[in-house]
């Protein structure tokens, strides 16, 4: 057999098909794990507490000095790139090692990382005595332990000072839980409740009562109740405070300083140099645990990110309470009752062609229709002792929600149909033939039959949802949101305040940090959170989809 | 002429005075249930049938037999309107139930399908529960009461001769089951809100033969308490379970006649080039 004619066999027998698609799916899982895995090593290795590093350092022509730190990257330069940074190598070597150091310490040094080059490191140690401090303000702090005061008094120092600071360091935690509580439920009640009344006082003005009539004595006597709780509150916050600053720290850096923190200012600290394994997976899962459940710090560069995922959780939830009644409303329309001609194909291409709508065209349609004109109408019409202050009438939780909604609407308005079509015109004639009229036949058999290709529609809503950051900049999303949309303050849910998003805040944190090195690890970790949440949220509908197809098995032909 | 007939018949495999079960039946005698009087149907343009008059006479098995694409379903989708449901369908003349017009403006659907009730050639039960199958109906009208519902199931697949096979599994999903008792459930959902006339259109083609001959059974049974209205391809199925024949052909009614007359001594030609296989 001559060589063209077995090639041509070959292709002939579909195998080079075969190897074409197989090669495709390949590279599309490669780079889908790829992908995964990168933001997944990167995002979660910053969690783990490395060993903090001891060295002396010393660039030609300049003292010698002692570096404490942890190492975070290493990399290679070239010589013509050091050169101009204004660092000459010996004659004949052309690259250098150099090697990311956080250092920490920022009020103290200015900048917490740093790049040192490893053939002027020398004296590597990891001693055991090393700790590392997370702080409330200005990162970590690297140093050595000096001794524990109380009111400034010296209390222990030396062996015992480490367990007398981790137990004080308990106690001041404890109190500054509890200021935050109170901070946050009773003060903030207050605070509305002020706000309320206000607004009630303002309310009376609209409406032309004279001042100093029985309602505004009423409103007064009001506000002097508050005024008094709030007296009361901040005595005894005073003391709170009080005994919050009682316990100070004396430390040593790196260079030989002794300086003061107070306990008030440290969420944590650790020495993992002498840690074991499981100390180490213990204080790494504290860490990821601070992370998830935590507020943002300094700039949203330290701390945790509990807010934006409680913001793109609710938001989706929202989105999706109010885009599938929509959806299926308008597919049910569309498929069963509409008459299909020229005119219902028309709406269909128009309804198809808006799920190719940039998604930033709808952050504009929201911006300007639903914050400015339907909020600003509300705001006109129920909130108008609050004027000029907005209340609908800014962007807010709600209008994010409705404009994804409307960015996703066709999607589950294409699914809904399709699902319809679908149902054999057995089971229809069935239910008719029993005496069931169109809408009892709809509402009893199809839809139900129809659930599963609606929540189809609704995962791959919720997909798109939760992945959108562009139109939510417009219409909604901060950086950082001084309160959660949900509270213990009637009515619980507020539609009208602002909130944090994973995506969003991915961008901030990238983009928009004064603190480049800091954020980095933090992006990637962000990043990994929002496509977990994603899967957890398709999961869950998948499920629940999976269930309905079980129950709404439809006959097979 | 006797012998030849019987001759083609057993060739056929049709030996009707064998098979025909219950006693013979006089027209003369009967009340009428369902009437057609110069009927016409079109399809569009197409007219699917022609002038079609004839007369259904109460709890007796009538069966439409005729080749593929006559009008026998259509003209049997007319008796409870299910061709409302396809826009080019118009009609001409008379469709009568109880002497009351069937297409008459003031007709309810809804009550006028309660009255008639149709079970279609593929077992077609709802994704629910066996109960809630039989049940349907029933909730339709309101009925929600759990007892009344308990002894009207029971009732009704007792009276579809299924109730001994699902006593034990009625809140299991009637998906579950072979296609013999599907078909039997959605009999006992149509007879469980008490129609006066049951349309069957093809009821026992997607089954086996075992199955098929539990219908047939059953048709036997029902006949006492409802009219029945029959299609099927099958010729030998019509001469078991049918008190009277109506023969189509091209949208024409050709022949109608008491089952028996009708297989041993066809009046018209085509009628009988057809029952002895000569076409269709």
């Amino acid at each position: 057999m001559s060589q063209s004619s077995s090639i041509k066999t070959w292709f002939q027998s579909g195998s080079p098909w075969v190897w074409l698609n197989a090669g495709a799916v390949s590279i599309s899982l490669v780079m889908v794990i790829g992908l995964l895995l990168l933001i997944a090593v990167r995002g979660l290795s910053h969690f783990w507490p490395a060993d903090i590093a001891e060295m002396s350092y010393q660039e030609p022509g300049q003292q010698a000095e002692i570096l404490i730190g942890e190492k975070v990257d290493h990399e290679q330069v070239s010589a013509a790139r050091l050169a101009r940074s204004g660092i000459e190598l010996p004659e004949g070597q052309d690259f250098a090692q150099r090697t990311l150091m956080k250092v920490g310490n920022r009020d103290y040094y200015g900048l917490d990382f740093r790049w040192i080059y490893d053939p002027w490191i020398q004296n590597v140690t990891y001693p055991d005595g090393i700790m590392a401090i997370e702080r409330r303000e200005w990162g970590h702090f690297y140093g050595y332990l000096v001794s524990v005061k109380e009111q400034g008094n010296i209390v222990a120092q030396g062996e015992g000072a480490w367990d007398a600071f981790q137990s004080r360091l308990d106690r001041s935690n404890a109190f500054y839980r509890q200021i935050k509580d109170l901070e946050k439920n009773e003060i903030g009640k207050i605070n509305h409740g002020l706000e309320e009344l206000r607004l009630d006082e303002r309310r009376l003005e609209l409406d032309n009562v004279a001042k100093g009539s029985l309602p505004y004595q009423e409103i007064e006597e009001e506000r002097q109740q508050y005024n008094d709780r709030y007296a009361k509150l901040r005595e005894e916050l005073d003391g709170l405070y009080q005994a919050l600053n009682r316990d100070q720290i004396m430390v040593r850096m790196a260079d030989g300083r002794e300086v003061e923190i107070p306990m008030a200012k440290i969420v944590q600290a650790y020495k993992p140099n002498g840690m074991g394994v499981t100390e180490k997976m213990g204080q790494y899962f504290f860490h990821v645990w601070e992370f998830v459940s935590g507020e943002p710090r300094e700039a949203n560069t330290e701390g945790g990110i509990f807010p934006a995922i409680f913001g793109t959780v609710l938001m989706v939830l929202i989105m999706s309470v109010m885009v599938t009644p929509f959806g299926v409303i308008a597919a049910v329309y569309l498929k069963e009752y509409a008459k299909q001609g020229p005119v219902v194909r028309l709406i269909r291409i128009a309804v198809n062609n808006l799920a190719g709508v940039p998604s930033i065209v709808y952050g504009v349609f929201g911006l300007g229709f639903f914050v400015y004109f339907v909020g600003g109408s509300i705001d006109e019409v129920f909130f108008q002792a609050k004027l000029p202050a907005p209340t609908f009438g800014s962007p807010g939780l709600l209008w994010a929600s409705l404009t994804l909604a409307i960015l996703t609407v066709p999607v589950v308005i294409v699914a809904t149909e399709e699902g319809l079509s679908r149902i054999p015109r057995a089971i229809r004639e069935g239910s008719l033939a029993l005496g069931a009229t169109k809408a009892e036949t709809l509402w009893r058999t199809v839809l139900p039959m129809a659930a599963p290709a609606m929540m189809t529609g609704l995962i791959l809503a919720v997909a798109r949802a939760a992945g959108e950051v562009a139109p939510l900049m417009m219409v909604g999303v901060v950086k950082l949101a001084p309160a959660l949309a949900v509270d213990n303050i009637a009515p619980y849910l507020h539609l009208d305040r602002q909130f944090m998003h994973l995506g969003f805040h991915i961008y901030d944190v990238g983009f928009q940090s004064p603190n480049v090195e800091a954020a980095r690890p933090l992006v990637y970790a962000t990043a990994f959170l929002l496509v977990l949440i994603i899967i957890v949220l398709n999961l869950a509908a998948i499920g629940i989809r999976n269930r309905l197809r079980e129950t709404y098995k439809a006959t097979e032909s | 002429m006797e012998a030849v007939n019987e001759q083609k018949n057993v060739a056929r495999g049709i030996d009707i005075e064998s098979m025909h079960r219950g006693p013979k039946v006089n027209f003369a005698d009967e009340t009428i249930c369902l009437e057609t009087k110069d009927f016409n149907l079109f399809y569009g343009d197409k007219q699917a049938l022609h002038n079609i008059t004839m007369q259904i006479p109460k709890n007796r098995v009538t069966a439409f037999i005729g080749p593929s694409g006559c009008g026998k379903s259509t003209l049997l989708r007319c008796f409870n309107r299910m061709n409302d449901l396809i826009d080019t369908v118009k009609m001409q003349g008379d469709l009568l139930l109880d002497s009351g017009e069937i297409n008459a403006p003031s007709v309810n659907v809804a009550d006028l399908r309660r009255r008639v009730g149709m079970v279609f050639q593929k077992p077609n039960p709802f994704p629910k529960s066996i109960y809630e199958n039989v049940a349907y109906g029933l909730r339709l009208q309101g009925v929600n009461d759990r007892s009344t519902l308990d002894k009207v199931v029971e009732s009704s697949l007792k009276g579809a001769a299924l109730w001994d096979e699902v006593k034990d599994r009625l809140h299991e999903s009637a998906m579950g089951m072979s296609g013999g008792q599907q078909q039997r459930l959605v009999i006992a959902r149509a007879i469980a809100i008490e129609p006066e006339v049951l349309l069957l259109d093809e009821p026992a083609s997607a089954l086996d033969p075992l199955s098929t001959l539990k219908i047939e059974e059953l048709i036997y049974e029902l006949k006492e308490k409802y009219t029945i209205v029959i299609v099927t391809h099958n010729m030998q199925q019509a001469a078991r379970v049918s008190d009277y024949t109506a023969f189509m052909y091209m949208g024409e009614l050709i022949e109608f006649g008491a089952t028996d007359e009708l297989f041993t001594n066809p009046a018209k030609k085509q009628t009988e080039d057809y029952i002895t296989g000569r076409y269709g």
